[in-house]
């Protein structure tokens, strides 16, 4: 099967042998993918029926929430972690990030970018809160409770003293140039470290 | 009916070496009565060890001697079922204290050939493992592919993770939890104090009597039975509906169909267990606490168990070890860097949820089984 664009950037990205928590682990795709190349792997995810299928297929996943349980975690526990397509959906964006980086000195974070040129037109023209293809569920039922852009994830991380390793911009399934990426990126995959 | 239970030949060992136990007390000798299941293949790498509840025996897959009813895991252990006997080597051992065959109050004193009863000396959990990993000995097998336990069976899961880390690749602990709460202690209470306030008990040693306390013991049961399912699920099954008639009695009959249930469930138990075996197994589950060599802290009995891989499940309606106490678990096995599963599955059967339809479960069991097999 293939992997969503952006969980393979981040498959390939993780170097074998390292430990990863990964937050949200869905049914355990990426973390097949990266046990493949013989990455030590765990999950936390919130859904019961994808625990059950990720723990089916042999993963480690604890059925937990990113808001409360990354607590339980010890400090340096794991080498990266990784935070896909969620970090718009916590109460607090800031304190996950914190908790990211206290279990690994690194973390990839990904999330779509609320300043996609679409989503400013929808917004200026329309006068609406956009639907769309990454966003795709109206206002009042969402669970994408702070919508964030690439330069609001950029002033989070600056103001926290945190490192940007790396950035990943992603326009539909292909990568999109650095240039302009507050506009023209959908999707942002950020590797920051402490 | 104590006497026809006693006559039943099961399979056993008799091993006559010394098990020291919690107590400080000593066992000269352990007979261990055991069921196994499946080929061990040649580098006896694929054994699984089942651990059975408070009241389970070692038919886990095989009719019950006294009752003639199947397996009480039947559904999850056999040939293509979750466990599967055709791939695993799967073995089932009567617990230290029970009475379906191992070494317990029923059991004959040395010296003198009579029941033990009372003289019986007070057993633990870990003790439990103990006796079972001496049968492992016997059978050559130095590391399982698993255990799994519910319940009951899954403190011995813990426990066996605590005591020999290096016997066991992974741990599968179902509907469970590392300590008995001053609530499971309070049930427990009640249900010896059922069977000690029996006049047919006599202090333990009514074995070479014509009495045995099955009232107490029914009683006993009764009031267990209640803790094993949902409120929900007793609504749903019961209601308030009456048994077998229209209207009430205005007397003390089984008016109700849960009282005529339960009634039904006590009797039926005091074919197939023993009075002492229940205050014995009882008592050791109200010492269980993995933490209390270690200060309180949970973690520190898992701190050489880190390359064990665990698997939790907890159900929703179980409100005798509830979810919280499998989180506990978890959060402990974290701390020390083991690999640890966990999920709270739905299911409306309360505690015995581990025992009935949950396909979840079955999905789960198998996943967590293949893993790590060559």
């Amino acid at each position: 099967m293939k992997l969503r664009p952006d969980l393979a950037i981040i498959a390939d990205a993780v170097p074998p042998a390292s430990r990863v928590l990964d937050v949200g682990c869905g049914d355990g795709e990426l973390m097949a993918a990266l046990q493949s190349k013989g990455v030590d792997t765990r999950g936390l995810e919130i859904d019961p029926d994808n625990v059950t299928a990720a723990i089916a297929r042999g993963q480690s996943v604890v059925q937990g929430d990113a808001n409360r349980d990354l607590a339980d975690y010890p400090d340096d526990a794991f080498d990266y972690a990784i935070l896909s397509q969620t970090l718009q959906t916590t109460e607090r964006p800031d304190r996950v990030v914190d908790e990211l980086l206290r279990i690994a000195p690194r973390a990839f974070v990904s999330f779509p970018n609320f300043a996609h040129w679409r989503i400013r037109l929808a917004l200026l023209w329309g006068g609406r809160m956009p639907v769309t293809r990454l966003l795709p569920v109206a206002w009042y039922e969402t669970p994408n409770i702070h919508h964030v852009t690439v330069s609001d994830f950029r002033d989070l991380v600056r103001a926290k003293g945190i490192k940007v390793e790396r950035v990943w911009h992603l326009s539909g399934d292909r990568p999109a140039s650095d240039a302009a990426a507050s506009w023209r990126a959908e999707h942002a995959i950020f590797l920051i470290s402490r | 009916m104590a006497s026809l239970l006693h006559d039943i030949q099961h399979h056993s060992v008799t091993i006559a070496a010394p098990l020291p136990l919690d107590s400080g007390q000593v066992l000269g000798s352990v007979t261990i009565a055991y069921q196994s299941y499946g080929a061990l293949n040649p580098d006896k790498s694929n054994a699984v060890l089942i651990c059975h509840a408070l009241t389970g025996d070692q038919y886990v897959a095989s009719d019950h001697p006294a009752t003639g009813k199947p397996g009480w895991w039947a559904r999850m252990v056999g040939p293509g079922k979750p466990i599967d006997t055709d791939r695993f080597h799967v073995i089932c051992a009567n617990v230290l204290g029970s009475c379906m065959g191992t070494s317990g109050p029923a059991s004959p004193d040395a010296a003198t050939g009579a029941p033990l009863g009372m003289a019986f000396p007070v057993i633990t959990i870990t003790d439990m493992v103990r006796a079972q990993a001496m049968l492992l000995d016997h059978l050559g097998i130095s590391r399982l592919h698993a255990v799994v336990g519910g319940s009951m069976g899954g403190m011995q899961t813990l426990a066996w993770a605590a005591t020999y880390p290096d016997r066991l690749a992974s741990a599968l602990v179902i509907a469970s939890a590392a300590r008995h709460s001053a609530q499971n202690i309070a049930f427990h209470e009640v249900g010896r104090q059922a069977i000690m306030a029996d006049p047919d008990w006599q202090d333990g040693q009514y074995y070479g009597s014509a009495r045995a306390p099955t009232k107490g013991l029914a009683v006993a049961r009764m009031a267990a039975h209640i803790t094993y399912l949902s409120e929900e699920g007793l609504t749903e099954k019961f209601g308030r509906r009456l048994q077998a008639r229209d209207i009430k009695s205005f007397g003390f009959d089984a008016d109700f169909q849960v009282e005529s249930y339960l009634r039904h469930q006590g009797l039926a138990f005091t074919d197939r267990f023993d009075a002492n075996a229940y205050l014995y197994i009882t008592r050791a589950m109200d010492y269980f606490d993995l933490a209390d060599p270690h200060d309180g802290r949970l973690a520190g009995a898992f701190a050489a168990a880190k390359d064990v891989r665990f698997t939790l499940v907890s159900f929703d309606t179980d409100w005798l070890y509830p979810t919280s106490e499998s989180r506990r678990v978890v959060q402990a096995l974290q701390s020390v860097g083991a690999a640890a599963s966990f999920v709270e599955l739905s299911a409306p059967f309360g505690h015995d949820s581990f025992l009935l339809d949950v396909p979840a479960l079955d999905r789960l069991v198998a996943g967590s089984l293949r893993t790590g097999l060559a």
